[in-house]
């Protein structure tokens, strides 16, 4: 599976109504660590199964984001089944992304 | 065996992998995050020569392509040790150990925190250690900086745009950054000074709602209610691993001057973790050009 895009309109069933963990990564084109992160994702995201991981603009998804109080990006949230239960604010190693979504 | 490890992927660390490259020498870069630095957090670059507008994040990519195209290695490791046995360094990482003939030091520095309980939890929810990188989510908010030197100064400007107040909240009672910064802010009806008073409570539910600023003059304490918090009291070196084989100083930075020599034989350093006068991307990368010659030097003599 490779990353999805996740907006208000299908945030609700992409990511509170999902059958697996997902981690939301709020990110936006201008913000350096968030690029730095994206491959990280790409590769997390590839030929993985166990969780979904969603990618939300922030500038385009602002309601999203003061929802989920988000005030710094990158910023990920770790849903099951639909209730936040991680979260990490600023770029952080590959590895630790997949212990923030696998515990 | 490689010839030089770096520990540090930033623009000293990769700068001093294609002076090392180009000399010829085997090189491992040990990098605990990403390639890049503190530098990919800056949207604009526009003082470094040659190129007058490239984000931070371009930059990076095109000095880590270009030293991976001149044959150095990286791997994502945080460099937890370094034992000096004398002609072999063996740089311990959280995955294993790398042995060199001589060690560079580019491991840069970190943003110093205030220290408050919740600053960790907080962060993210209305604390901040970038205000480029954060201020838009604080448009027509109560925001306020902590700190008094140029990036402080610069942060409240930018954020006076953004957010209907900002308070600048500073241990003195002047500034030692820019006096032109300092005359636009004053300039500014939405910013107010708060002198000699330190940040000493955080106030949140989920989020940050207020702040607890002491008096260093007269103990009181006032609190202001806010929606973010802007810290910016300067950087911490990123040297503590390496304490017990180079010298530090004072403040934790390595002790070496122009030439890059620590107080250890066959081990360099490079950049903002030196001990020097001015910390820009240019003498990042001045530094890295001189760490690696003089490390090649020492290889070849050893």
């Amino acid at each position: 599976m490779s990353v999805i895009e996740v907006t208000k309109s299908n945030f609700d069933e992409v990511v509170l109504k999902s059958d697996v963990p997902v981690l939301a990564d709020f990110n936006a084109g201008w913000c350096g660590p968030c690029r730095a992160m994206k491959p990280m994702l790409d590769e997390l995201a590839e030929g993985n199964a166990d969780y979904r991981i969603v990618s939300i603009d922030i500038d385009a998804e602002d309601e999203l984001a003061d929802e989920y109080d988000v005030t710094s990006i990158p910023c990920l949230v770790v849903f099951k089944g639909g209730e936040e239960v991680n979260r990490s604010v600023g770029l952080i190693p590959k590895d630790a992304i997949a212990e923030l979504v696998e515990g | 065996m490689h010839d030089i490890v770096v520990i540090g992927a930033g623009p000293a660390g990769m700068t001093a992998a294609i002076y090392a490259r180009r000399a010829a020498k085997t090189v491992l870069v040990l990098e605990a995050v990403t390639p890049g630095g503190q530098i990919i957090n800056t949207p604009d670059i526009e003082n470094y020569p040659v190129e007058a507008h490239i984000s931070g994040f371009d930059f990076s990519n095109r000095l880590h392509e270009q030293a991976k195209g001149l044959g150095a290695e990286f791997a994502l490791e945080k460099a937890v040790e370094i034992r000096d046995e004398g002609d072999q360094k063996v740089v311990v990482t959280t995955k294993g150990e790398h042995a060199a003939r001589a060690v560079i030091l580019a491991t840069g520095s970190e943003n110093r925190k205030l220290g408050l309980p919740d600053e960790a939890r907080l962060t993210g929810r209305g604390i901040s250690y970038c205000a480029t990188c954060d201020g838009n989510f604080y448009r027509n908010k109560v925001v306020a900086v902590v700190g008094g030197g140029n990036t402080a100064l610069e942060d409240a400007l930018f954020l006076a745009d953004i957010a209907q107040r900002v308070y600048l909240i500073h241990r003195r009672d002047s500034f030692r950054g820019e006096e032109t910064t300092v005359a636009r802010l004053k300039a500014r009806d939405n910013v107010e000074f708060v002198y000699n008073a330190n940040v000493t409570g955080l106030v949140a539910e989920k989020r940050l709602k207020a702040i607890e600023v002491t008096d260093k003059l007269d103990g009181s304490v006032r609190t202001i209610e806010l929606n973010g918090l802007f810290v910016a009291v300067g950087r911490v070196p990123e040297n503590q691993n390496f304490a017990s084989v180079v010298k530090l100083d004072e403040s934790g930075y390595v002790v070496a001057g122009e030439d890059c020599h620590t107080s250890a034989e066959g081990i360099f350093v490079a950049g903002d973790n030196r001990t020097k006068a001015l910390r820009q991307l240019v003498t990042a990368a001045a530094d890295g050009a001189m760490a690696a010659t003089e490390a090649v030097r020492y290889v070849n003599e050893h």
